[in-house]
């Protein structure tokens, strides 16, 4: 019973990250910004990963995926930040509108 | 029970004002939080290793790297008027959230496996061993993107040679 209810909190938990990140995804402007709803959005498949190992009882692979997850994610934010800046340094903004040259 | 339902909702809320706050700077010190708050839940949860692993990586390494992004592209004001209208976000969050239930819950309710004793020494090294070697080859991949990204211009660098490294 106790069991269940703390893998249930964690699958609320878990939509509750997802949905945050997939609203800053969607309202968001600034790049930066835009890396920090993607690592929220990372945070909920993370904490899945662990939940659904533990609820399959098979806790070894849902961690070794949720480390594999947890590096993919990481490198991902490192490559997008770096890409911001470049932007910033071309563009003179953070402002993802900037890069539409449609617009101007 | 309690005290993982309280982790859990003080993560929540560092995600929400991660994604609330107007400064940048203040917005990686909620993700920070969020992190560390994460790494907790994962520990109580069970699996420590990747809670260190996460506590590590994602509230110290990324915090760092998010700080030095900040303090290299500055600060700007990130209260830009949104390119979707918000009740439309609202709309396809509540359409995400269907789907999400729709998909997630025949599965949560679904008997488990038989479970297994598998060690996680064993699940990364042996069962998954070709991962982990693709694991190392898209760090070294992230670390030659970045280097080429950070790079100054041609020009710029021959200038400014002596300067840096």
């Amino acid at each position: 019973m106790s069991g269940l209810s703390v893998w249930s909190i964690s699958l609320v938990a878990v939509i509750g990250l997802v949905m945050v990140g997939i609203y800053g995804l969607l309202i968001l402007r600034n790049l930066i910004k835009i890396v920090v709803s993607l690592q929220v959005f990372a945070k909920g498949t993370i904490l899945v990963m662990v939940v659904a190992g533990g609820m399959q009882g098979q806790p070894a692979v849902g961690s070794s995926l949720a480390i594999t997850v947890i590096v993919a994610d990481t490198v991902v934010t490192v490559i997008a930040l770096a890409l911001a800046i470049q932007v910033r340094r071309y563009c003179g903004t953070l402002d993802s509108r900037a890069l539409s040259s449609l617009q101007r | 029970m309690v005290v993982q339902a309280l982790v859990l909702a003080s993560m929540l809320l560092c995600a929400i004002q991660a994604i609330r706050s107007e400064k940048l700077l203040v917005s990686a010190l909620w993700l920070a939080g969020c992190s560390a708050l994460l790494g907790l839940a994962i520990a109580l949860l069970g699996a420590p290793e990747v809670g260190v692993i996460e506590l590590s990586v994602g509230a110290g390494l990324v915090t760092v790297i998010f700080v030095f992004a900040i303090s290299i592209a500055g600060e700007e004001p990130a209260s830009y008027k949104s390119l979707v209208p918000r009740p439309f976000a609202w709309v396809l969050m509540g359409a995400f959230l269907f789907l999400l239930l729709f998909l997630a819950v025949p599965r949560v309710v679904a008997p488990a496996l038989t479970p297994q004793s598998l060690s996680i020494v064993r699940a990364i090294w042996e069962v998954r061993a070709l991962d982990t070697l693709l694991q190392v080859t898209l760090i070294f991949c992230g670390v030659l993107g970045s280097l080429g990204l950070l790079a100054e211009p041609r020009a710029a660098s021959s200038t400014a040679k002596g300067g840096a490294q």
